[in-house]
């Protein structure tokens, strides 16, 4: 995969994951086209099609769209899966999600992305997996926040060990 | 700390500038904004808070702040500054920190400027931190965005954590590898030692990774792809069980295992086997299992169906399965689901060309594709038909064909057009078929119909002798009904010039012959070269054909008096032709039957693309009006260029200098005139082509604007030759918009005491460049270095390679010729790169 875009509808942008180096000029363009290609395509086309040297698959959720870019040895149809897969991932985590969960945290829809692709490949095939890793990230960083409140900076390592308790616990729960 | 005193001031400061606000608010408020204007001011007014905090080096808000400053970024505002404040939250020791820090990185830094060279330092402290979410961090940072001096730098810790036990780092380390892999493929060596037991990992995240980093070093290097053909065995096992197991909840998706995993195994089984009987014979019986029993009712399915597919395809598979494969794809095409039908199209055009019978049996699903209403399949559709055209089917799906023409999108008409071209022109079973195809194309897509194939249609035309009647009846109907096409109008009035005297005549035996006299057929021609609709280059070819008519029709005077009218055009070409013509009128009139017969007929060297025409007609024309009168008057203006001989890798022969491109007209005369000159290929002025050399076509380098797109490059100048006193430098510069052609002036100097006169120079390229020399500045080189010819040329190198050229310089110095030849073959590495 190339590039990974998010866009609403009305043509804002909600997500934009890059697996390719490009300059910022570069990325506006391609976006810009990106949008003008997919927003105008009618509501039953086929979800595919052929953007300069890249397979373009998108589909939408709702409000958003999808939209992937493939270089030519890559499976489309499996590549409609992979989106799919991120969306249940998002929906497990928000619960329910809708377009606002994405736009109010933007931070957190781009950790979970990064647990589930690496380099434009697909990095964890496990529901489970993605979403426990999520979690114990999640409660790695709240632990750090609420010990530095009542002890001040610590070093690193007590956080992490401490986390790493207080996750199993919830685990187990 | 005191009372007084700085610190205390600033943190009175701190204390009395409130907090800057949280991510959730900044978004609601930039939300409620109604316009774009309030929008843009809300951010410019957070930008500026953001920035001086920024200044104030506040470390408890950095994070925050970087945080609304992505916001704002993927809003589309400039986020630039934020740079080196991602890299501090990466220095951090806090987790929240490293995580939007990390983001921030991958957003807003560019492996093109320095700065993200600052961040290697820090992953790789974090890569060997004692959280794995922080290592995960890290590789993910580098497995994204990391550049090649990066991925150097770091390649060591990424081998490292390959071969850790934790199934987390060791995923994240697979894809981290392949990345590093891509960007320096020396580096793959290294990789090798780790990857003996990633195959045997039981967890589906390492063991996906592992397929793919195998896939990587497999397509890229066949020492590899020999060494991991044992893993066969292994890797069909892994799919044997991902198909055979009961349901999984982790991984099943409508009832597949892991589907993900399952479609990359079939991909890297496909490059193992390819061109390999062993390895292909072994995954035989796992690709039929595949193949038969993989659920169909849902996309997934069809995902790994697909796959399986082309993997059958590509492998040395048994013909059963190839027709399995097949099969399976025409099954697809008749699917309800357009994704389906599309990939279906997709694949069969990769195999139409080893399995063309196979896929023969699907032309009429194919051809029913084509009036599909979702784009992406008719061009798919398109492209297909035109694959599958063949001796026996071309009447048939021509007809399709030309329906398809006539009712589709105008996005297609050009590539269907050209695509009919083709088609006809390999297949046609009849002349009459052929100028009927293409009189149909003409006629209803003729506005979309590529420039070169004008003269194609005019060489058909002309070698079709006995159709030539019926040919120019047809096009002169198709006239009267609209002139607005101009390919259509251009053939057509080339053909009026032509055989105007039968269409007087009337002695078409394909149909109807239609009665017209002399005077409707030069209102015709007239009205096109008034029409507003007509083009310049459409207007020079009617007064070419009404000016050709003088010597077929009677009414000589009224096209003396049309050709003269246009001797006062505001259009230079045209003016130019009119006053020629009537300068034949008036001083040449004895030559101008002889200049205006019928044309001969062309030979074709190539069947693609724009043909070498050879005037294999030596009829004596006097090389002196010859200067003036190019036979091959309808031609576009640079097939003269076309002639012009590039030269092999160690021919020594030279470049023929290029006529100046406001004279096409005259290029003609001058090639001949040049092949006069050559000494080295003898002396006849021959009107063929040296047979010892292939002919090259230069193309299109005529077309683009000569001086004004030159963009300097800062390509160092270099000396080419020196010697006897001539001294010749290159400058160069680099040719917007195409980056592959250099420009190069020389200078050539002349520090002897006497001048250098008839100064000739010429230039050879080897056969994968394209030269184009402009005419120089003089041909006198001033003595003592007063003075200096410039000439400038155009190197086309499409595949980058070494620039090499042999150069031959003639001038005649204190009355003596001189001779030289040189090889030039310090060229700096950017003026070819």
């Amino acid at each position: 995969m190339r590039f990974l875009l998010l866009f609403s509808r009305q043509g804002k942008m909600r997500l934009q994951k890059w697996f390719m180096p490009l300059t910022e000029r570069e990325k506006k363009k391609v976006m810009r086209d990106m949008m003008m290609l997919v927003l105008a395509r009618p509501p039953r086309s086929s979800n595919f099609l052929q953007w300069r040297d890249l397979k373009i698959v998108y589909k939408r959720y709702a409000s958003l769209y999808f939209c992937a870019a493939l270089e030519e040895h890559d499976n489309e149809l499996l590549a409609l899966e992979v989106l799919h897969r991120y969306v249940e991932l998002l929906d497990k985590y928000f619960g329910n999600v809708c377009e606002l969960d994405i736009i109010f945290n933007f931070e957190k829809a781009y950790f979970i992305l990064d647990e589930f692709l690496m380099g434009g490949e697909v990095l964890e095939t496990s529901k489970i997996a993605v979403g426990v890793s999520m979690e114990e990230a999640d409660t790695l960083q709240e632990v750090q926040y609420k010990l530095s409140k009542t002890f001040g900076h610590w070093s690193f390592s007590h956080y992490s060990r401490s986390c790493c308790v207080i996750s199993r616990r919830w685990r187990s729960t | 700390m005191s009372v007084d005193g700085p610190s205390y001031f600033l943190a009175s400061l701190r204390r009395r500038m409130p907090a800057p606000i949280r991510l959730r608010e900044l978004i609601r408020t930039i939300r409620t904004a109604r316009t774009q204007a309030e929008e843009r001011e809300m951010i410019q007014k957070e930008c500026a808070a953001i920035r001086s905090s920024f200044r104030e080096e506040d470390n408890t808000y950095r994070c925050r702040n970087v945080a609304k400053l992505l916001y704002m970024h993927m809003l589309g505002y400039p986020a630039h500054f934020g740079q080196l404040e991602c890299l501090k939250l990466i220095a951090s020791q806090k987790f929240t920190d490293k995580r939007i820090g990390y983001l921030g990185a991958m957003l807003l830094l560019d492996e093109r400027q320095d700065v993200h060279l600052l961040m290697t330092n820090c992953i790789k402290n974090d890569l060997n931190h004692s959280t794995q979410y922080v290592q995960g961090l890290a590789l993910c940072t580098l497995g994204c965005m990391g550049s090649s001096e990066m991925c150097r730098d770091l390649a060591g810790e990424v081998e490292k954590l390959l071969k850790t036990s934790n199934s987390y780092l060791r995923k994240k380390a697979a894809l981290c590898a392949v990345h590093v892999i891509r960007k320096v493929p020396e580096l793959m060596e290294m990789f090798l030692p780790a990857t003996k037991n990633l195959l045997s990992e039981k967890n589906h995240g390492v063991l996906h990774t592992s397929v793919v980093l195998l896939t990587e070093m497999c397509e890229r290097s066949p020492d590899m792809l020999a060494h991991f053909r044992k893993l066969v065995p292994q890797l069909v096992r892994i799919l044997k069980n991902l198909i055979m197991s009961g349901y999984s909840p982790e991984h099943d998706v409508s009832g597949i295992s892991d589907p993900f995993l399952q479609v990359r195994i079939l991909r890297l089984l496909r490059i193992l086997g390819k061109s390999d009987d062993d390895s292909s014979e072994a995954m035989n019986d796992i690709l039929a299992q595949v193949a038969t029993n993989t659920e169909t009712s849902k996309n997934v399915g069809n995902a790994i169906l697909y796959e399986t597919v082309l993997t059958i395809m590509d492998i040395k598979s048994e013909s059963g399965l190839r027709v399995l494969a097949i099969n399976i794809l025409g099954r697809f095409l008749l699917n309800n689901d357009k994704n389906i039908r599309y990939v279906a199209l997709t694949s069969l055009l990769k195999t139409v060309q080893t399995d063309h019978n196979a896929v023969q049996r699907h032309r009429s699903t194919i051809v029913d594709c084509l009036k599909d209403l979702d784009v992406s399949i008719k061009r798919r559709a398109m492209e297909l038909s035109f694959a599958l055209v063949n001796g026996n089917n071309v009447r048939g799906m021509m007809k399709e064909l030309l329906y398809f023409l006539d009712s589709c999108d105008p996005e297609f008409k050009a590539d269907c057009a050209s695509g009919v071209f083709l088609a006809a022109e390999k297949y046609a079973p009849s002349k009459r078929w052929h100028i009927d195809t293409v009189m149909r194309v003409l006629t209803t897509a003729g506005s979309y119909v590529r420039d070169d194939s004008v003269p194609n249609l005019i060489q058909l035309i002309t070698n079709s002798v006995e159709m030539h009647a019926y040919t120019v009846q047809r096009l002169y109907k198709a006239l009267l009904d609209d002139i607005s096409q101009q390919p259509l109008v251009q053939v057509a009035s080339w053909c009026i010039g032509e055989y105007g005297d039968l269409l007087l005549s009337g002695q078409c035996e394909e149909e109807e012959p239609i009665q017209v006299t002399e005077d409707e057929v030069l209102d015709v021609l007239e009205g096109l070269l008034a029409s507003n609709l007509s083009t310049p280059v459409t207007r020079g070819y009617s007064l070419t054909a009404i000016m050709k008519l003088s010597t077929r029709f009677s009414s000589v005077n009224r096209i003396k008096k049309v050709v003269s009218v246009y001797g006062s055009s505001i259009d230079v070409e045209l003016q130019q032709r009119a006053v020629e013509y009537n300068a034949l009128f008036k001083k040449y009139d004895h030559m101008r039957p002889a200049l205006l017969e019928r044309m001969p007929i062309m030979e074709k060297t190539a069947t693609n693309g724009p043909s070498e025409i050879v005037q294999t007609n030596g009829e004596a024309e006097p090389s002196a009006v010859e200067a003036k009168h190019p036979p091959p008057v309808a031609q576009p203006a640079n097939q003269a260029n076309d002639l012009l001989d590039l030269l092999g890798g160690n021919d020594v022969v030279p470049v023929i200098q290029t006529s100046m491109p406001t004279k096409p007209a005259s290029a003609g005369g001058e090639l001949l005139d040049l092949l006069g000159d050559l000494s080295l290929s003898g002396p006849a002025p021959a009107p063929s082509v040296p047979s010892s050399q292939p002919p090259f076509l230069l193309d299109g380098l005529s077309s683009q604007p000569l001086f004004n797109d030159i963009a300097p490059a800062g390509i160092p100048p270099m000396i080419a030759y020196n010697k006897n006193g001539l001294k010749i430098d290159f400058t160069f510069e680099r040719a917007n918009p195409n980056p592959n052609v250099a420009v190069i002036t020389i200078h050539a100097t002349n520090s002897t005491e006497s001048e250098m006169t008839e100064f000739v120079f010429q230039a050879a390229v080897p056969k994968t460049f394209q030269l184009q020399l402009l005419s120089p500045s003089s041909n006198v080189v001033p003595a003592l270095n007063q003075g200096s010819v410039t000439q400038v040329i155009r190197v086309l190198n499409p595949q980058k390679q070494q620039l090499r050229m042999r150069i031959k310089l003639t001038y005649t110095h204190k009355g003596s010729p001189v001779q030289d030849l040189s090889e030039v073959n310090n060229f700096p590495p950017q003026s070819w790169q």
